[in-house]
């Protein structure tokens, strides 16, 4: 029973797996064959460097990445403080609301998007409107409800007389915000940015349909090289981008695992 | 103690959605005085306390500290401080800084700040303890970490709202000890909250009852239990057999079918009352040594006492007792006159002291719809 279940967990992961570990060890391959392991080489690394449209688009992937995932931390948090003042009531529809993109296929969120930038675009009579401006606000949209969702529990799970306690040693009531309730729920707002700043980084689908020629993030131009000739150098990118990745979700689990969740029965 | 008063809540009226809370309440606390607000849940007692705390504004009455009006001060400028039932302690702050917190805001300098949290520390008795997060403390530890954080303000009040109720028996036991002499060693007043009214005998200076907010009774401990003025402070403090009675003359009252002497006068002559008799101001005699008797319903051991259930003329008496006493024994029950407190009827006469139900009535004071179940049947009554 023991050993089938291992094996079991071992299957999956290898069928979960398998195809990175593939692409790992081929971006260090010494040939550019997909299929015959030759020896060896950082040579695709030091192709990948040398090639400065994709360091340009890593560069516009980073800086989507940080600004959408900024943005999306300081409505998130705001929004999620005005959601926990709603009623009952009013909480379960606005969660629901807001919910709801994050079961949205991306393929809808997105084609929807570039039809309401495209309408705007027209309607104000411009061109050429989808770029860097349609990529952030699209991605600051798709990462708002995961903020959201992150911050809201560390709110709840907050002594309902916090801040009047603050109040009570003396603090000002516009003061006891920043003193009291900012710090309690740092937690939950440092993990929605990271899984923002993910999420951003590790969007295609999106990012595709609101892009424009004249502004192109890593995913999408890993996509248009695949298309013409499947180089080596791809496998090296990808490599680093799922290195890049893993990281931040390390982080985001031991942040989740780790702090130190208040213990029951102790204080009530 | 001094004879100023510190706090004075002048006819204090608050609502909630049409419906009054607190129905006009009156309360002056002296300087140092130990104060304890005692009643059911739901009463009005942590509204009270918020009032003097800034956090709630009454609809109608005023609040006066030391003297001056303070309606409408922000809670931040009242020199008073609240434990609060859960203890709100900051969790992204650890021990010390938690303690220091008020001081931090009120910048205090550093090198005083230090000495004043250490002194803080060590009183309530958690040296060591100044690094540790406070999700790592124990219910006991929090409750210590609040009440240093909130006396290292040196608040002329403390404001504490059943800060015990978290804990277990033996550790509440030590810690109302404690905070007594923590009390009496700063000279701080203390407007304490608890529906647990052996706590509020042990530990107060003054005692103040209250039910559907409205102030029953405010006394000694000692007056509190040995002259309640109503059916509702008898029964809710302590065990108390409330029988109906005939105030025949001065120092002479008829009730279980007796004119028994007692030492209350002051009362209309034939004014019909309500007589209180403690369970363990009983003394159980032979049937011929005592006009008054009973039948032993049940008994209960107690360890120090037998704790017997008697029907004493159609109406069930509890009664405590040290001599062996059986179910089905015919008593004869011996009263002195102080054993016997005569009240005034009120509209709760007839509600408490009758053990013919002891079981259930047990059960439906756990009960927290057992406050309905009182207001409908005065309701049902007022229609009559
Ligand atoms: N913010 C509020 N809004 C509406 N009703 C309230 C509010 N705060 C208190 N009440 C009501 O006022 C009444 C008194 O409440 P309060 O908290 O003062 O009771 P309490 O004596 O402290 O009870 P407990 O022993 O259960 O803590 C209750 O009926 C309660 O439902
Ligand atoms: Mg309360």
């Amino acid at each position: 029973m023991k050993a089938a279940s291992k094996l079991y967990v071992f299957l999956i992961m290898l069928f979960l797996y398998l195809p990175i570990l593939v692409l790992i060890v081929f971006s260090f391959n010494a040939s550019n064959s997909t299929s015959v392991f030759t020896g060896f080489s950082l040579q695709w690394y030091r192709e990948l460097f040398q090639d400065k449209e994709t360091l340009q688009t890593l560069y516009n992937t980073l800086l989507v990445a940080v600004l959408s995932a900024v943005i999306a931390t300081v409505l998130g948090t705001a929004a999620a403080l005005g959601i926990v003042r709603l009623s009952k009531w009013g909480q379960k529809l606005v969660m629901n609301v807001t919910n709801l993109p994050l079961m949205n296929p991306d393929i809808v969120t997105g084609v929807s998007m570039m039809l309401l930038f495209v309408f705007i675009m027209t309607l104000f009579g411009g061109s050429d409107v989808l770029g860097f401006w349609t990529i952030l606000i699209a991605h600051i949209t798709f990462n708002l409800p995961y903020v959201i969702l992150s911050v809201m529990p560390k709110l709840k799970q907050m002594d309902p007389h916090l801040v009047e306690a603050a109040q009570d040693l003396g603090c000002p009531q516009s003061k006891a915000f920043f003193k009291v309730i900012l710090p309690s729920i740092m937690p939950g707002i440092i993990t929605g940015f990271i899984m923002a700043f993910t999420l951003s980084i590790d969007d295609f689908v999106i990012s595709y349909f609101v892009s424009g020629p004249s502004f192109q993030t890593l995913p999408l131009r890993i996509y248009s090289m695949t298309k013409r000739r499947v180089e080596p150098s791809i496998n090296a990118l990808s490599t680093l981008i799922f290195v890049a990745v893993l990281v931040l979700l390390i982080i985001i689990n031991l942040r989740q695992s780790a702090p130190h969740k208040p213990k029951k029965g102790a204080t009530r | 103690m001094t004879e100023k008063n510190i706090i004075d809540l002048k006819n204090i009226v608050v609502e909630y959605d049409g419906e009054q809370v607190l129905k006009g309440i009156d309360l002056s606390i002296k300087d140092g005085e130990f104060v304890t607000l005692l009643g059911p849940s739901g009463c009005g007692k942590t509204t009270t306390l918020r009032i003097v705390g800034g956090f709630v504004e009454p609809d109608s009455g005023d609040v006066f500290f030391d003297g001056k009006r303070i309606n409408g001060l922000q809670p931040y400028k009242r020199q008073v401080s609240t434990i609060f039932q859960r203890y709100a302690l900051f969790p992204h702050l650890n021990v010390y800084e938690n303690i220091a917190f008020g001081l931090r805001v009120n910048k205090v300098p550093e090198k005083e700040l230090q000495q004043r949290v250490r002194d803080a520390v060590e009183l309530v008795g958690l040296r060591g303890f100044e690094k540790r997060k406070i999700d790592t403390l124990s219910g006991g530890q929090q409750q210590r970490v609040a009440i240093a954080r909130s006396i290292v303000t040196r608040p002329k009040v403390l404001l504490l709202d059943e800060p015990l109720a978290a804990l277990d028996l033996k550790l509440r036991k030590d810690m109302q000890v404690e905070l007594k002499s923590i009390q009496q060693s700063l000279g701080i007043t203390f407007l304490f909250v608890t529906h647990d009214q052996e706590e509020a005998l042990s530990m107060s200076d003054t005692v103040v009852v209250m039910d559907k907010g409205v102030i029953q009774q405010i006394g000694t401990p000692q007056d509190i239990y040995n002259e309640p003025v109503n059916a509702f402070v008898a029964d809710f403090i302590g065990e108390s057999n409330i029988v109906d009675g005939v105030m025949l003359k001065d120092n002479l009252v008829r009730f279980a079918g007796q004119s028994i002497a007692c030492v209350d006068k002051g009362f209309g002559k034939n004014e019909p009352v309500d007589v209180v008799i403690r369970p363990e101001d009983i003394d159980v005699v032979r049937p011929d040594e005592s006009p008054l008797h009973g039948l032993v319903d049940s008994v209960t051991f107690k360890g120090v006492h037998y704790e017997a259930i008697v029907d004493v003329d159609g109406f069930k008496w509890m009664i405590q007792t040290t001599d062996v006493v059986r179910a089905g024994e015919e008593i004869g029950i011996l009263l002195n006159p102080d054993d016997i407190h005569v009240m005034k009827k009120s509209e709760y006469s007839g509600k408490f002291g009758d053990y013919s139900t002891f079981s259930e009535e047990m059960d439906l004071l756990s009960d927290p719809n057992y406050q309905e179940d009182a207001e409908e049947s005065v309701a049902a009554e007022a229609e009559e």
